[in-house]
């Protein structure tokens, strides 16, 4: 495939892990957080890790939209699809996420929810056009790369008059989870989670663009490169870090430059500023109550704004005791130091958040790297 | 006006619909198995009228297959729902080495499904059926009100004759035995994709759905110890090798380079998220063999108009926890694992 192999290629990649092992001082640890999911899937479908050497860690972030959605806000969506008669429509990788009760939605759905597995926030409008008298519900989740084509619906919904559509937002913001993770008292104060340097977002920066890191490179002094999806992105930024953190550098960096601009998509945040503003307070799994961290629907646009529509309180719910999401999400622990991983929690029954996506830890170690574990499996 | 003695209009397959009294065992039923389903597979079993077929068997194990279709949309790329019940038993029944013999077909029907539609179906079982050299012996039809169906679900059942000396089976994979594949993958399941309704993009890719039963004699002939044949339908590949895997208690290496998947598939695939590893095909197979059987095999698979494709794709290997993994192309390893949840359903 055109445009595509050419960042697939072994032979560089092979070139590019050289190139890391000779310029990674083995007298130190190298400590990379992938932020994003779609980094975190590259890294394990491709192998990424057995071409680094030993010392170059490369630690699973937060950026996995499905894995940060807390239950409580799942069983919301799930009251509305269940006992509120709404056609619900969410993005598929949504559906498998467990829920209170031993419910998800797709399990609500064999018992009777209208819920319906859309591609993009375009189809759920659709969707509302075709059933005038059914009130239908977009769950919308997400970083900022999904952020614009809900603002997009909503702006369309109001431009169509569409009376029986509404948006249940659940938008949540990159730089605030970043922060976060660099606030935690592991990082900052004990210093028992190493974490020298951050490997951005790919999609989510063509949106915000490359500026809002540059405070983590000043503020807290770690440096940033901006990766594409591909696995020579992540390789390419691997090296660029190596580099920066031997020449004692913090900047941000773009290797993804074919993408992304210093100032992102103007006019998607434009539409992103027009129809939401900042919530006071989120709650992330894995991350607790997290201040300005997640978008809500201005008031202007109350009319398809599910939350008010349908009077959604929120409750929180905690997650299962033994599940260890919370600590992988920081950084914390690895998948294979949960109890539950592979035994109870499993991609048929997943029992965190990170076992459900192929973008979270747990299934993309799951999937495609859990033979590490067993040392016979050598081959 | 003057009426024929014993005439009965004939069924209106142009503008006429299914009803409730299709199904219902009268007249009406008795109409539509008489000049659909009698004319189009057309053969003694069933011109007998008895609501079994009675044949003799030949010597040697007979093996059965049933399988169900449910297939949406019902007409696509490269086929429907009528030739791919056909062929999905035919397969079945060939992946032990059988050679196909007769064929039952259950239809049910929703009300209201055009009765052109349906007999486009009949007809494309019955050219499949002639094209295998099977006969469909022996049928039903029910009818379920509109609603309560989604046009028409078919199962057909299979069954045929294994050769002397042929014992082909999920659980004989051994290690330092070769791994197989007849062509191209994702070919099936991409074709359908392409006319999901909320999907919608061009594609030129057909799907591969055909009878192997063919090239598996062929194979067997040349090399009568294959020790695994399947073919790699819903789950795709990588499910498929996953169960063998288990069956046969060993583990698989890949190798991501030799995976013969077409350019449009991949780009389709990379444009959906999907993995062509995961997608179904409809007439390829799956074939596990001793090394040194590896080589013969593969130019008999690509003599055959089925096969022209035909790639060594990786080796079994000691594994106690039966993982099937891959060497990518990108120079790592990982896990190729079942599939999770439902990629694309309903797709046959």
């Amino acid at each position: 495939m055109k445009y595509i192999d050419e960042f697939r290629d072994g032979n560089i990649a092979r070139a590019l892990g050289r190139a890391i092992a000779r310029e990674a001082d083995p007298g130190r640890g190298y400590h990379i957080m992938e932020f994003c999911g779609g980094h975190t899937h590259a890294i394990s479908r491709y192998g990424i890790a057995d071409l680094l050497p030993g010392n170059v860690r490369l630690i699973h972030g937060p950026g996995c939209p499905v894995c940060v959605l807390p239950i409580g806000r799942i069983d919301n969506a799930i009251d509305l699809a269940l006992h509120r008669g709404v056609i619900l429509a969410a993005y598929g990788d949504c559906l498998r996420v467990p829920a209170s009760g031993q419910l998800s939605l797709l399990k609500a759905k064999a018992r009777g929810a209208d819920v319906r597995m859309v591609y993009s926030s375009a189809d759920a409008v659709k969707i509302a056009r075709e059933h005038p008298e059914r009130e239908v519900v977009f769950f919308a989740i997400g970083f900022e790369t999904t952020t614009p084509p809900t603002a997009v619906a909503i702006l369309e919904a109001q431009k169509l008059g569409l009376a029986n559509f509404s948006v249940f937002c659940n938008h949540v913001l990159t730089p605030p989870a970043i922060a976060n993770i660099l606030e935690s008292p592991e990082v900052r104060r004990y210093g028992t989670v190493p974490l020298d340097a951050f490997i951005g977002p790919a999609h989510v920066s063509t949106v915000i663009g490359s500026r809002p890191y540059e405070y983590f490179t000043e503020e807290y002094e770690k440096p940033v490169v901006i990766a594409g999806f591909e696995p020579l992105d992540v390789m390419q930024a691997v090296l660029m870090l190596v580099r920066q953190l031997n020449e004692g550098r913090a900047e941000v960096e773009n290797e993804f430059s074919r993408a992304v601009t210093r100032e992102g998509n103007v006019k998607a945040q434009a539409l992103v500023a027009e129809v939401f503003e900042l919530r006071r307070s989120f709650e992330w799994r894995g991350l607790g109550e997290v201040p300005y961290s997640a978008l809500k629907i201005k008031a202007k646009y109350r009319e398809w704004d599910a939350e008010a529509r349908f009077g959604i309180e929120y409750r929180s719910v905690a997650d299962n005791r033994a599940c260890e999401c919370g600590a992988i999400l920081r950084g914390l622990k690895k998948p294979q130091d949960c109890k539950l991983f592979g035994t109870v929690c499993t991609p048929e029954n997943p029992v965190g958040s990170c076992m459900v996506s192929s973008e979270g830890a747990c299934a993309a170690h799951y999937a495609y790297g859990r033979f590490r574990d067993f040392e016979e499996v050598g081959l | 006006m003057t009426i024929r003695k014993g005439y009965i209009r004939p069924i209106d397959f142009r503008h006429g619909r299914v009803d409730m009294t299709h199904g219902s065992g009268g007249r009406a039923m008795a109409q539509l198995v008489e000049e659909l389903f009698l004319a189009a597979f057309d053969n003694e079993w069933l011109a007998a009228r008895n609501d079994q077929a009675c044949f003799a068997v030949p010597a040697g194990r007979l093996v059965m297959a049933t399988d169900s279709h449910v297939v949406s949309p019902l007409f696509f790329p490269g086929g429907d729902i009528g030739c791919l019940s056909v062929h999905g038993t035919v397969n079945d029944v060939a992946m032990s080495g059988a050679k196909p013999l007769y064929l039952s077909a259950s239809f049910i029907l929703e009300e209201g499904f055009p009765l052109g539609d349906l007999k486009r179906i009949v007809e494309s079982m019955a050219g499949a059926a002639r094209e295998a050299g099977v006969a469909i012996v022996t049928g039903d039809t029910k009818v379920v009100e509109r609603g309560k169906g989604d046009g028409v679900f078919i199962t057909t059942t299979g069954v045929g004759v294994v050769p002397e000396g042929v014992n082909i089976s999920g659980e004989r994979a051994r290690p330092g035995d070769r791994i197989l594949v007849s062509g191209n993958l994702g070919d099936h399941g991409v074709a359908i994709m392409s006319l999901r309704e909320n999907l919608g993009f061009e594609s030129s890719i057909r799907s591969d759905t055909a009878a192997l039963h063919g090239l598996v004699a062929d194979m067997v002939r040349a090399v009568p110890d294959i020790h695994v044949l399947r073919d790699p339908t819903r789950g795709g590949l990588a499910t498929t090798l996953n169960e063998i895997a288990r069956q046969s208690g060993v583990g698989m290496l890949l190798r991501e380079d030799s995976l013969p998947v077409r350019q449009e598939v991949a780009a389709a695939c990379e444009f959906l998220g999907l993995d062509p590893l995961y997608v179904a095909n409809e007439g390829k197979l799956v074939c596990i063999c001793a090394p040194q059987h590896a080589q013969l095999l593969l130019e008999v698979m690509r003599s055959h108009a089925l096969g022209r494709d035909a790639a060594d794709i990786g080796e079994v290997v000691e594994d106690p926890h039966h993982f099937v993994q891959m060497e990518t192309g990108f120079g790592g390893r990982r896990i190729v694992d079942w599939l999770t949840g439902e990629q694309l359903p309903r797709i046959c």
